[in-house]
């Protein structure tokens, strides 16, 4: 066995100038480019219709781009059919195929790749192996529970040795505590056998977890793309700011720039953040719900309109005057009365600067 | 690639070019003087013996693949010549087909170009239809190589050969029947001709208005309209009995949808004969009772009438059965609660909800009913209709060939139209969709004032349907219908008798010959037509390609096309070169292919489209060419399709008659075209017995798949069941 470990081949892949349009109207992805460095996991994120699954499905060469080139390693596979691509794929559903066993599955692309039978078995189990499931080899798909059967489907992609491995939603069909284990199973994986890998998905939590970039998509085009840290805190407008995580996005006018600091000021409120390019003028400001503090001694006056307690924190909606927002705090033991008159200020380091719409 | 470049040059250099006489599966010729006789000579030895030189300029496209071999596939000298070499060759092949028949050109402007040729040539054999396949696929390969498809091979060489057969085998004798309209006695092309004969009193007159004659044209419209309307009524009414109702015997009601696939069309003519006819028992029994003289009543529109209401009954229920079990309840429970009593809720939800449904019922009854050619022969009387009237035209005295393609043409007009208001206008109005969600709701019951008549109806029809069955049986083992009612075996052993002889088995009855000839025809026809019908039914469904929607209509179409028109268009098409196979069983097994690949095409499409797409990306994307994809996945969960087409193909292979009549010979009798000829000498009895035999047949053959199916969907419930939960 110990001659049939699985081992990555990872690649990097690469989209120039890439398009999709079905028929003559929908575009699908619009003119993207982008850069999958070998070794890292990606995560494609946005809401749906946002052409995410399109670019996925280029990638394994199920859809064929209509515009732009691209390449996976040095190798230009703008036209190659999925089946001549070394890439594989875990689908949403699985796919697993009902009328094979867990073996069969797991050695169906094996069988295409030239290997002697025992060579195909032998990879074929040490694939099961690696996901956990040592054993189950002769059950059928429909004898496994579903976080079973997702191994399985990642299983049978992973003994290819795929230069890219993609996932479409893996995680969709599985409940909340399924979900955050086999997700940190897959990043292991990923990591140990350090493997490419595309991976798509509109949960933005799960995407913060697993990512080493995320690629944020919207309306057939890219948004932004960077680590989860700098996205979180860095969006670059409203709709990712939004996106990542929840935010108040709340007007303010930049009074001054000095060199990298702008001063802005909101009602009465002064505060000094990295102005991001930005000039002197009208601008809008994003803000976090747990990075609003009530209470503070400078800032601006809301009125508390709605108080919800969830258990671990309270959730406030406030009222200012040019706006609502939304606010948690920790503090469950001394909730806020609907009605209170408060002042509202920020957490040192967390607002950050968008240009107006 | 290369086994079609091999498979090109084995059909030019080994294989006879020409169709051997004694039939495509003897294979005498092998020890006759192969390869030197001119009869089953190769081509290239042909041409050796400088004989049927057109055939050289062939040897040009063979050779030139064999530059590609040495290419890349990206080269784009690769996708060329094999294009070139593929159109080129297949090119040639026609036109020296067409050019070319068994006295010398078959065009004078040909004699004009290169004078009288002194030679001749015979239908296509095994070399030149293996040529002419590797011609097609090697030009496939090329538009693959192209780039077409995702330069997949399998998909562009399974669209091409799907488009080539369904040319050859249903366009080319339609375009074949309507030229033969408009030839003038001498042989040359005239509007004229046509005219004379579209513009006939026998097809449009209108006599019958004032007691003389309609035409056929008028009579068969009639006819189909009543007959659709009948049917659609009477589908309803069984539909409404089973979903909206308390009756408890609802299982034995479906089981009336097995009825029409099952019993061959005219024998319930037959049936109404014994009841009706001239010494039938009713009509005995009547006249006894009141002194009345028997009439010919039923010989004529009652009879057919009747016998296509009952025959085409089941049908419409078919159909009906879905559209009403498809209204979902909610939308009635919904009416309900809104304040709309029972009756207003059936009135003004249920009855438009199914409206689409009920059009879509009478369109098909009305096509069967045009199509229909048994029942007018058996008791059509002097109503003509347009089936029967073609039939007379080809075979009867008159042998007017032009005359039968312009009555065709009026036909095909009628159940063309019909199809294309079925498929352009109701298609994409169905208002029964069922969901993926779970719709609890129950059917409400009907209300009274309908459910008496209803169920009136339903007991009257169902008992009269009973009757008819019971008859048929009854009356194979009676003597002589109305004259001597002793019961005896004796048509079973005219038909059926066995003698074992120190040879062995002897298979005296009369009927052995076309018994066995038609289970091995229909049994040649039905993997071939479940083969045909999948691949068409994988590319509708799995695959994107420029022209699908045509491609999907051409391939329909042979389902609107009657039975007769197929019989009269291959008549035309098949009798000269260059394919030449009336006369053989051939000819039998592909129209069959033909007329029931709308069968094969539906089953796999109603079942692949159940079949995630997912699956098939999976395997692309694990390496799997889309041939490995199609052999490994999908065809092993796609086994209760194939099992059902093969077995449907089978069942209405052994029940045809239309087109049968026109194609059978006397070496290749069928049992439906026989048992035709035993009632036409008024054998009754021998006729009967042998459609019984042929309803029990076919009874065990349905049941088995039912026993294999059943059992197979059970299996797929649990793996699929389990599998799409977590």
């Amino acid at each position: 066995m110990s001659n049939s470990r699985i081992v990555g081949k990872a690649a990097p892949v690469r989209f120039e100038n890439v398009s999709k349009r079905f028929g003559r109207d929908v575009v699908a992805v619009d003119n993207i480019n982008l850069n999958v460095e070998a070794g890292k996991l990606v995560t494609l994120l946005g809401p749906s219709g946002c052409g995410k699954t399109t670019t996925l499905r280029m990638i394994a060469g199920l859809e064929m781009a209509s515009d732009g080139r691209i390449l996976i390693g040095d190798r230009d596979v703008t036209t190659l059919p999925a089946t001549d691509r070394d890439v594989s794929m875990v689908f949403q559903s699985y796919a697993l195929f009902p009328h094979m066993s867990v073996l069969e599955n797991v050695s169906y692309g094996l069988t295409f790749s030239g290997f002697s039978k025992s060579e195909t078995r032998d990879r074929a189990l040490a694939g099961l192996d690696l996901v956990g499931l040592k054993g189950f080899d002769s059950r059928l798909p429909s004898e496994l529970s579903g976080g079973q059967q997702q191994r399985v489907a990642v299983a049978r992609a992973l003994v290819l040795e795929p230069q890219v491995l993609l996932f479409d939603e893996p995680l969709s069909n599985l409940d909340a505590k399924l979900r955050r284990q086999v997700r940190e199973d897959i990043r292991a994986i990923q990591q140990d056998l350090g493997l490419t890998v595309v991976y798509v998905t509109h949960d933005q939590e799960e995407a913060l977890a697993v990512s080493d970039e995320i690629v944020v998509m919207r309306n057939a085009s890219i948004a932004q793309i960077g680590s989860p840290r700098a996205l979180y805190e860095a969006p670059v407008d409203q709709f990712v700011a939004d996106f990542i995580g929840e935010a108040n996005i709340l007007p303010c006018v930049i009074q001054s720039v000095d060199g990298d600091v702008a001063t802005i000021s909101i009602e009465e409120y002064h505060y000094e953040l990295p102005a991001r390019g930005l000039g002197i003028g009208p601008a809008k400001l994003a803000v976090r719900p747990s990075r609003l503090v009530i209470g503070t001694a400078r800032g601006f006056t809301a009125t508390v309109a709605k108080a919800t307690y969830v258990g671990v924190r309270m959730e406030y909606t406030l009222q200012a005057s040019f706006g609502s927002m939304f606010a948690v705090q920790d503090d469950v033991d001394s909730p806020l009365d609907v009605g209170t008159e408060v002042t509202v200020g920020f957490h040192a380091k967390s607002p950050v600067l968008l240009p107006e719409a | 690639m290369i086994f079609w470049i091999i498979a090109g040059w084995v059909g030019y250099l080994i294989l006879p070019w020409y169709g051997v006489e004694d039939g495509f599966f003897s294979f005498e010729w092998l020890i006759d003087g192969y390869p030197f006789d001119d009869d089953y000579a190769p081509a290239a030895f042909l041409i050796g013996q400088g004989e049927k030189l057109w055939l050289a300029p062939l040897l040009l496209p063979l050779l030139a693949p064999l530059l590609v071999l040495r290419l890349k596939k990206s080269d784009p000298n690769y996708a060329r010549i094999l294009i070139l070499a593929g159109a080129a060759g297949f090119a040639w092949l026609m036109a020296q087909g067409f050019g070319i028949g068994i006295r010398g050109f078959t065009a004078d402007w040909l004699v004009a170009l290169f004078g009288e040729l002194d030679d001749r040539q015979y239908g296509m054999g095994y070399g030149g239809l293996l040529v002419a396949s590797a011609f097609l696929f090697l030009f496939t390969q090329g538009i693959a190589a192209r780039g077409a498809i995702n330069g997949d091979v399998f998909v562009v060489s399974a669209i091409g050969g799907v488009i080539v057969i369904v040319t050859t085998f249903v366009f080319f004798p339609i375009a074949k029947m309507l030229f033969a309209a408009f030839v003038t006695e001498d042989g040359s092309y005239s509007a004229m001709v046509f005219a004379s004969k579209f513009f006939d009193d026998r097809l449009w007159g209108i006599g019958c208005l004032y007691g003389a004659r309609c035409g056929a044209a008028w009579n068969s419209l009639f006819l189909a309209i009543t007959v659709g309307v009948l049917t659609t009524v009477l589908g309803l009414v069984f539909a409404l009995v089973v979903t909206r109702s308390g009756f408890r015997h609802k299982r034995a009601l479906r089981a009336l949808t097995v009825l029409p696939i099952i019993t061959p069309p005219f024998v319930i003519g037959l049936a109404l004969i014994l009841l009706f006819g001239l010494s039938g028992t009713v009509t005995q029994f009547v006249s006894d009772l009141f002194g009345l003289q028997p009439t010919r009543w039923l010989y004529g529109m009652p009879g057919v009438l009747i016998a296509q209401t009952l025959a085409f009954t089941p049908i419409a229920f078919l159909v009906l059965i879905g559209v009403v079990e498809g209204v979902s309840p909610s939308m009635e429970e919904a009416a309900q609660t809104l304040r709309a009593n029972r009756w207003q809720t059936f009135r003004t939800v249920s009855l438009p909800l199914m409206r689409p449904g009920l059009a879509n019922a009478f369109l098909l009854g009305f096509i069967e009913s045009m199509a229909d050619f048994g029942n007018p022969l058996v008791l059509g009387g002097n109503f003509d209709v347009l089936s029967t009237e073609i039939f007379f035209a080809i075979v009867g005295a008159q042998y007017d060939q032009g005359r039968a393609a312009v009555l065709a043409m009026v036909l095909l007009f009628f159940t063309l139209s019909a199809f294309y208001a079925q498929r352009m206008w109701l298609g994409k109005k169905s208002y029964t969709t069922v969901s993926g969600k779970g719709d609890a709701g129950v059917h409400p019951l009907m209300p009274k004032g309908l459910a008496i008549p209803v169920f009136l109806a339903a007991g009257i029809w169902g008992l009269f349907t009973v009757v008819v069955y019971g008859m048929i049986l009854y009356g194979s083992v009676v003597e002589l219908w109305g004259v001597n009612n002793t019961l005896t075996f004796k048509h079973y052993v005219t038909a059926f008798s066995v003698r074992i002889e120190d040879s062995g088995i002897r298979w005296s009855g009369a009927a052995w010959d076309s018994f066995w000839t038609t289970i091995y025809i229909a049994a040649a026809a039905a993997p071939l037509t479940a083969i045909v019908g999948l691949v068409t039914a994988y590319l509708l469904t799995r695959q994107t390609f420029a022209g699908k929607n045509a491609f999907e209509f051409g391939t329909m179409l042979s389902f609107a096309i009657p039975g007769t028109v197929i019989g009269v268009s291959y008549i035309l098409a098949f009798n000269v070169p260059p394919i030449e196979i009336t006369g053989t069983g051939i000819i039998l097994i592909v129209s069959f292919i033909f007329r029931n690949m709308p069968v094969g095409v539906r089953a796999g499409i109603a079942s692949m489209s159940q079949l995630d797409k997912s699956l098939d990306e999976s395997s692309l994307t694990l390496g799997a060419n889309s041939w490995q994809t199609f052999r490994k996945i999908i065809l092993p969960l796609l086994r209760p399709a194939i099992l059902a087409a093969l077995v449907y193909s089978f069942v209405r292979a052994m029940t045809a008659i239309s087109a049968v009549i026109f194609l059978v010979s006397a070496e290749y009798d069928m049992a439906t075209s026989y048992i035709i000829g035993r009632v036409e000498n008024n054998d009754y009895g021998l006729a009967i017995a042998y459609s019984t035999t042929l309803i029990f047949v076919m009874l065990g053959a349905v049941g088995l798949l039912q026993l294999l199916v059943g059992r197979t969907k059970i299996g797929r419930r649990t793996q699929f069941g389990s599998g799409e939960k977590p």
